[in-house]
């Protein structure tokens, strides 16, 4: 009883119930069984089956690290880990045998019993607290009664409909397949099969602790590597489709899926270049730190210059289909890179980001249309298009933050909010539909035309919007480290402090907002042409939250930051079309996790990196 | 003529009537001393000088200019530099990306120099100067604030409580580096809960009592005045 007391055990005990809830919740809402339609390894594993390995290979690995912090033996983290990874399979075990009609009654016997345990618990706690018998009772007595109305009227609804699904809908055939590693037919042999994997995997993950830094890295470099390409497999037969002959294709892929010798292939080389990465690369990169300021440039300039040639090449490297997400991710970096100048750098809180957005599209369509809502059917081109539609996001930005310029922090994003809500309501409405088209958009907007040539495929597209990233990525750098920069970043810390200096805050945050809202315009106008139809639902308070979690999740004022970010939240889910139902589940979940776990954002700038080491209040909190 | 002239001003928090027909003088060249009690409306006065706040009624003069519905950013060029309550410095910018704020409104060449002459001033913050001030100590962000607020070239320095949150060692050098500024001709405005200090370095002193001037001497008399004793000084 005292070893369960122990803080070590408890912890192994939270951990695996959490991972074991983490499978069962990902099973109960059908993502563990949509995930296993797509193959990570052909014939040997499915991403959802890779989640319930996953899971407890994880959460072993980070209980070693709580056992060691506690000064815990080797063998007692092998044991936990074996813990971890029963406690995982413990909860959908229950499940399973709920589940099956051979013993179904053990759930019945679980509902009926439950009320009676749990008031004898709870009255017998009381009294040990020195209760009275009589208060004892009437706790027993009320306790039961409640918590038997719960699970008696759940047993009447089970007998009656005969099985699970009428209250958990995804606790399927399908669900049972995965979950049993395709023993459906023998209940007890996939129940094992699942207790066997689950232990193995959480064995692993201790073990994995246990082994020296350099094999430790590599294996996880390896591991990860090989997991990543597997589950991204479409992506990356996209890829290698463009630069490889066919042949070859079939020899690594079955179909989008990792043939078993290429795999074994990519874990040997990934985890080999991380077992040297591991030995060399603080010795590299400490070397590197060490070089003379112009060595050290040039080998920063070779870099920049690779990096800028990969960009103009991706669209020949990646192929078509990977071209469109590319636009689509450059279009929120430009957003991104432009709602920064007034989070990032000024400190503003704006909420209603799509109005720009929207205003480049609208005016882009209106003026370049040859539908029957084109006003001037063809005079004017996407490239005479594209400054106005930057002006009149410009001219927006600025209207809307007239009125809002005495608020401060919370305030501020509210009435932002409302603005963005406004524009959708304008853009939908009666009152502009003559103009716009209300809910039917504005349609047969022409592709931009370069020297003699239709821009219609997204390879060429892709140009346009890498075009308009370097300018702003060079603006906003310029920016950051101008006089202009200082006063908003003089304004983030402390509005009145600003005052005090000299700055005029007023005109400084009209500033912010208006050059914020430029590229939104652009992104908008390049959205409505690679698009070539604008329709209002495309103008939601979804885009501005997501150009808002692209920000924090990448680094907040950070530039590398935000293209990752949008990487991550824009690219990511557009490969994952076929999982999209569990999107905002996986967005919700990503964004806690990263706010726990990683603050600062992806790639933090040096001053975010600072307040998190050194408990300064982040930026968004400085803003109010 | 005085370089700033308060006459009557009263200053409200919305319906709160903070200050209620303050009024003082402050000569070129002077040090003076506003003190009183918490919630006597020092501070008050203060950032309505500064242009934080707008008087409803009354008058604020500085150097023979009606200022009181000046927009405070407008002041700093005017001379006028401000040391807020709490030292207020960048704490995400570094000390000398700091002083550089501190000279936001100047264009001229000599902010290097004067640059070497803050640090010269407080050699602590050369040491510093990369560092993010958010990262010093309260002394030397008191030190900081004081630089920065230098940097403006201002006739008329506002300082609201500089010994706020210091050890009473660092009270002592902060004083003593206000002294030194006033010798060169800084007119100073020192606001201070710590009457004691203030009034050992001020020329003048004005005790505010919730929200009105209620005594008005030199420092020295100030010093041996009785209520001021009891009350201020803590002396029975």
């Amino acid at each position: 009883m005292d070893v369960l007391r122990s803080r070590t055990s408890r912890d192994v005990l939270s951990l695996g119930l959490l991972s074991g809830a983490f499978i069962l919740f990902t099973g109960a809402v059908g993502m563990v069984a949509a995930f296993h339609e797509r193959e990570v390894v052909d014939r040997f594993i499915s991403l959802g089956q890779l989640m319930l390995l996953t899971a407890p290979f994880v959460t072993a690995y980070f209980a070693a690290g709580r056992l060691r912090e506690q000064g815990e033996s080797a063998p007692r983290m092998l044991v936990a880990g074996v813990a971890v990874g029963l406690l995982t399979a413990l909860p959908s075990v229950i499940l399973l045998l709920f589940n099956s009609d051979e013993y179904r009654f053990l759930l019945f016997m679980t509902l009926r019993l439950a009320p009676l345990v749990a008031a004898s618990v709870i009255a017998w706690g009381r009294l040990r607290a020195g209760a009275e018998m009589q208060t004892a009772i009437g706790i027993w007595l009320l306790v039961a009664v409640l918590v038997g109305i719960v699970t008696y009227s759940f047993a009447l609804i089970f007998e009656v409909k005969g099985d699970l699904r009428s209250v958990f809908v995804n606790i399927d055939r399908d669900w049972v397949e995965v979950v049993t590693f395709d023993n459906r037919k023998d209940l007890m042999r996939g129940i094992g099969a699942l207790g066997l994997v689950s232990i193995v995997s959480g064995l692993g993950g201790s073990i994995l602790y246990l082994l020296p830094t350099v094999p430790r890295r590599a294996l996880i470099y390896g591991l990860g590597v090989t997991a990543l390409i597997g589950a991204f497999g479409e992506t990356a037969r996209l890829i290698l489709q463009e630069n490889v002959d066919r042949d070859t294709l079939r020899e690594i892929f079955r179909r989008d899926t990792l043939r078993q010798n290429a795999a074994l292939a990519l874990f040997v080389i990934s985890t080999a270049a991380g077992f040297f990465w591991a030995l060399f690369g603080s010795q590299a990169r400490e070397r590197f730190s060490n070089l003379d300021y112009g060595p050290r440039r040039a080998v920063n300039t070779v870099g920049f210059v690779l990096f800028v040639l990969l960009m103009l090449m991706l669209p020949w490297l990646i192929g078509r289909t990977l071209s469109d997400v590319a636009v689509t991710i450059g279009i929120f970096v430009l957003m991104g890179l432009g709602l920064n100048i007034a989070i990032g750098l000024a400190g503003l809180l704006d909420l209603g980001y799509v109005t720009n957005y929207a205003v480049g599209a609208y005016i882009l369509a209106v003026l370049t249309s040859i539908g029957p809502l084109g006003l001037f059917k063809g005079t004017f081109t996407f490239w005479t298009v594209i400054p106005i539609a930057l002006l009149a996001a410009m001219f927006a930005g600025f209207i809307f933050a007239v009125p809002v310029l005495r608020m401060r922090g919370d305030y501020l994003a509210i009435a932002t909010l409302g603005f963005g809500e406004i524009i959708g309501k304008l853009a939908i409405s009666d009152w502009l539909k003559p103009l716009i088209g209300g809910a039917q958009g504005v349609q047969a907007i022409p592709k931009p035309i370069f020297l003699g040539t239709e821009l219609k495929n997204p390879e060429q597209l892709y140009y346009i919007v890498l075009a308009a990233s370097l300018v702003t990525l060079f603006v906003s750098i310029r920016l950051n480290n101008s006089r202009t920069g200082r006063q908003w970043m003089a304004i983030r810390e402390d509005e009145d402090v600003a005052t005090a200096m000299g700055i005029d805050t007023a005109r400084a945050k009209l500033l912010a907002f208006t050059l914020s809202a430029a590229t939104g315009g652009v992104a908008g106008a390049i959205f409505a042409a690679k698009v070539g139809t604008v329709f209002p639902n495309s103008f939601t308070v979804f885009i501005s939250i997501n150009v808002l979690s692209l920000i924090i999740v990448g680094g907040i004022a950070s530039n590398p930051g935000i293209v990752v970010g949008a990487i991550v939240l824009i690219g990511m889910p557009e490969l994952l079309r076929e999982f999209s139902e569990f999107r905002f589940l996986l967005y919700g979940a990503l964004l806690i996790l990263m706010m726990i776990k990683r603050p600062q954002g992806l790639i933090p700038s040096k001053i975010v990196t600072h307040e998190a080491q050194s408990g300064v209040k982040p930026a968004l909190a400085a803003a109010e | 003529m005085a370089l700033l002239e308060v006459k009557d001003i009263h200053t409200y928090y919305g319906n709160i009537h903070a200050l209620k027909g303050v009024s003082f003088e402050v000569d070129s060249g002077e040090i003076i001393a506003l003190i009183g009690s918490n919630g006597a409306g020092k501070t008050t006065t203060l950032r309505t000088i500064s242009g934080l706040m707008a008087p409803r009624e009354g008058s604020v003069t500085y150097d023979g200019e009606e200022i009181s519905r000046m927009r405070a950013d407008l002041l700093v060029s005017k001379g006028i530099s401000m040391v807020p309550e709490g030292r207020g410095v960048f704490a995400k910018l570094t000390v000398e990306e700091n002083l550089d704020m501190g000279a936001y409104i100047r264009r001229d060449g000599a902010i290097k120099d004067d640059l070497k002459s803050a640090y010269s001033l407080f050699p602590r913050l050369e040491e510093r100067r990369k560092q993010f001030a958010g990262t010093l100590s309260g002394g030397e962000q008191q030190m900081l604030a004081i630089a920065r607020a230098l940097m403006s070239k201002p006739r008329l320095l506002l300082l609201d409580e500089p010994s706020m949150g210091l050890a009473p060692v660092l009270v002592d050098g902060v004083f003593e580096t206000v002294q030194r500024i006033a010798s060169e001709g800084v007119t100073i405005l020192l606001v201070e809960q710590n009457a004691h200090m203030a009034l050992q370095i001020a020329d003048r002193g004005y005790v505010l009592q919730s929200g009105e001037v209620a005594i008005s001497d030199t420092a020295a008399n100030l010093q041996q005045n009785e209520t001021v004793q009891k009350t201020y000084l803590g002396i029975d």
